[in-house]
């Protein structure tokens, strides 16, 4: 049975919550995930709460899903993002989200590419703080809802074996996953090339492995990370081709293991790079399951939070 | 606390009977008309008519469903702790149907209020009717009374009236507690 609250104000990421929590916003997400599957898909929960999307980073999936939760909650909602607003001109974070403030938000979902943003930002602003990804530190909704399928899918996050391939050096997808999953009692391994496992990851907690189909053959879940270029200031293997070739995830290895296994992928997929058209679209890719989880949860979150505002 | 036996386990079952027979006066076969239990307290009373409908009508095809009403609830927000919601499970659509919405207790009426509201989600009725135990009556804060009622009572509002059932496994009895003067 879990605990009848959250026992936090803000959800800034997995580290700050505990496993009541989750096991709250899941149960709440079971119930969620009724309302959006009926021909009306809508409650009214939220209906006297304004909630302002933050995006200093370009996102599509988490803006959408967190817009569709909020709606869905029929909350009020703002959205902003960094690109087109008075930041280019020089303001700063805080005079930012003030001035969105005194316009009575009760609620922030943001995503800044510094680590520790939102942390930063809930010592100083009254409105309660949902972090949509920090830099590489947390992104503490993709972690419960990537948990989420995989208790949908398998039942139970107890005791499963979970492997993270792929870039895990530049992820806030990768620590907020291991965080979650061992909170919930799965063991976890990451798989990549030496210069994308940070160093001294195993004081988490986690296995290391660098070859792909040793990992494969220990999982039940693996869930493959996109490269991310964008972070890269400088190169931590020769091509992409080289890495499609060592740690791409194609349908030969796939039908070759010695189990099914599932196969997750947080989006937005490179094809042909950390995982081919064929296993993405395969019956053992649970890649769409994630998406439209993502919505419940994410208004499962938003709720308990609101609950306590 | 003091208790008080509203009604006994062979109270109920003769209350019970009656309701279901007052049922029939108005639904004939129950060919289009729905129970819906209201979650969390409402679905063993709505269990408890449904069993006894089919078995005097001798059918086995009466339609029930319960319907969930935490988060159509007018006090999110406005009351500490949270109300950890419960399951929906209605599979058919209820449109052009008539509904007996079933509780055990009726008090202010905002319950039902708010089922009215979480009902929608699931079609427009062509009529819906509400079905109670106990209606604890004078207590309302809305225009809401009910159709059928198993037994009205007078009651404080420091007074908690309880309904426990069989099938959970306490025993079928209504108290009435009362803080100790």
């Amino acid at each position: 049975m879990a605990a009848d609250r959250l026992s936090t104000r803000h959800l800034l990421g997995i580290k700050d919550i505990n496993r009541n929590d989750i096991e709250l916003i899941f149960e709440t997400a079971d119930n969620f995930k009724d309302v959006i599957n009926r021909p009306i898909k809508k409650v009214p929960s939220l209906r006297d709460i304004t909630i302002a999307n933050i995006f200093f980073e370009n996102s599509t999936r988490t803006k959408l899903s967190f817009e569709l939760a909020e709606k869905r909650l029929s909350a009020d909602v703002v959205n902003f993002a960094a690109s087109s607003s008075s930041v280019s001109k020089g303001e700063t974070l805080i005079d930012t989200v003030n001035n969105i403030l005194s316009m009575k938000v009760d609620m922030v979902v943001m995503r800044h590419p510094y680590a520790g943003a939102g942390q930063f930002l809930s010592k100083h602003i009254k409105a309660q703080i949902v972090n949509a990804g920090d830099g590489a530190h947390e992104h503490p909704t993709q972690a419960l809802l990537d948990a989420f399928s995989i208790r949908q899918k398998l039942g139970d996050v107890e005791g499963k074996k979970v492997v993270i391939v792929g870039d895990i050096l530049h992820s806030r997808v990768a620590i907020s996953n291991i965080l979650c999953l061992q909170q919930l009692g799965a063991e976890v391994m990451v798989c990549g090339p030496t210069t994308l496992i940070p160093k001294h990851i195993e004081a988490l907690g986690v296995k290391v492995e660098h070859n792909l189909i040793k990992a494969l053959n220990w999982c039940d879940v693996a869930n493959m990370l996109r490269i991310q270029l964008e972070r890269q200031d400088i190169k931590y293997f020769p091509s992409l081709r080289e890495y499609a070739m060592m740690y791409g995830l194609n349908k030969q290895i796939l039908d070759n293991l010695n189990k099914e296994i599932i196969v997750m992928h947080p989006g937005p997929i490179n094809r042909g790079v950390e995982i081919t058209s064929d296993v993405a679209d395969s019956k053992q890719s649970i890649i769409l399951e994630q998406v439209e989880n993502g919505v419940a949860v994410r208004m499962a979150v938003l709720y308990l939070l609101a609950s306590q505002g | 606390m003091q208790k008080k036996t509203l009604l006994d386990g062979q109270k109920i079952q003769i209350t019970i009977k009656r309701l279901c027979h007052q049922l029939i006066e108005n639904h004939d076969d129950f060919s289009n008309t729905v129970l819906i239990g209201i979650q969390p307290r409402g679905i063993y009373l709505a269990d408890r008519i449904h069993q006894e409908l089919q078995s005097i009508l001798k059918i086995d095809n009466l339609k029930k469903g319960n319907l969930d009403i935490t988060f159509f609830r007018d006090d999110f927000r406005r009351k500490d702790g949270l109300v950890t919601a419960n399951s929906n499970s209605i599979d058919f659509i209820i449109e052009n149907k008539k509904v007996v919405l079933i509780d055990d207790v009726l008090w202010t009426g905002r319950t039902i209020r708010a089922a009215l509201d979480a009902l929608l989600a699931y079609g427009r009725p062509e009529k819906v009717e509400l079905l109670v135990l106990i209606d604890r009556r004078f207590s309302r804060h809305l225009p809401i009374e009910p159709d059928y009622i198993g037994k009205k009572v007078d009651s404080l509002d420091s007074q908690k009236v309880v309904v426990t059932w069989a099938s959970e496994g306490a025993e079928d009895k209504v108290i009435l507690l009362s803080e100790k003067q």
